[in-house]
């Protein structure tokens, strides 16, 4: 099913994106990746500043749907699969392939290369051609 | 103030991703059907962020300390690795699946859905994978 092109929003959500970034550096000095901030929460927990930082800053993003829902009403929302067992497979694979590759589309995609970082650059091009590969297959070839 | 400063990123991080769409997990997929019924929307999420991130970077790096803490903590890695590249892959396959990264997929969990608590379950339990592969 086709989704509305919306520049104008995505623009703008990627500019808070962007300004939450930017507030995180300025204050603590950290990447606003998030896969990152999770990794360091996990035990075993190398350096215990990264739990309260890692808490609040998720705490945070735990409200955002509230607060949307609060100000501005429903969120549209469409799932891709309902079956539990792909979204389980799908999760499994993001965590253990973000935190291996030291970063996901926040860390690397928008921190990273707002950094001139050639590693998240690199990064950014392996999960977008893996991404639009895996989504070619499973419309095209599998037909789901 | 230390902690409204962490606690605000993260609720306009959040906000941004529902404002731009990210929250969708259809609206991702079909960002990546590139030959398909592709929406370009994303590629304006990322190009909004950078362009905030990259000035207020390069300002802020400007500064001596950051705000609250003593030190920059940025990474230091500049190898290009098989490590990189192979789990940028594989979260690439997995967005792909699920429509959902790590940031999207918290900010879900107070949609309150059955299907968001399986995916960051078995996210959490990807990471732990890691931890244990690299310590």
């Amino acid at each position: 099913m086709e989704t509305e092109f919306t520049p104008i929003t995505s623009l703008l959500g990627g500019a808070l994106i962007g300004l939450s970034a930017v507030m995180l550096m300025a204050t603590y000095g950290k990447i606003a990746g998030i896969s990152g901030i999770i990794y360091r929460i996990l035990p075993p927990v190398l350096r215990k500043e990264s739990i309260p930082v890692g808490i609040l800053f998720i705490f945070g993003l735990l409200l955002a749907v509230p607060f949307w829902n609060l100000f501005f009403g429903d969120i549209e929302r469409q799932a891709v699969s309902d079956n539990y067992f792909i979204l389980g497979v799908s999760g499994l694979l993001v965590g253990f392939g973000s935190s291996y590759g030291n970063g996901c589309t926040s860390g690397h995609g928008v921190c990273g290369l707002s950094r001139g970082s050639i590693r998240s650059l690199i990064a950014t091009f392996s999960f977008m051609f893996t991404g639009f590969l895996t989504v070619y297959i499973l419309r095209n070839i599998l037909g789901l | 103030m230390k902690y409204i400063a962490l606690l605000l990123s993260g609720i306009i991080f959040g906000v941004g991703l529902i404002l731009s769409g990210m929250t969708n997990p259809l609206k991702v997929q079909n960002f990546l059907d590139l030959f398909g019924i592709w929406d370009p929307s994303l590629a304006f999420v990322m190009g909004g962020a950078i362009f905030v991130a990259l000035p207020g970077f390069w300002l802020v790096r400007k500064q001596k300390k950051p705000i609250f803490n003593e030190s920059f903590d940025l990474p230091k890695s500049k190898d290009l690795d098989f490590r990189l590249i192979f789990g940028a892959g594989v979260f690439g396959i997995g967005w792909g699946i699920g429509g959902l990264c790590p940031g999207p997929a918290l900010t879900s969990i107070t949609f309150f859905d059955i299907g968001i608590y399986i995916f960051v379950v078995s996210m959490l339990f990807g990471m732990l994978i890691t931890k244990k592969i690299v310590n």
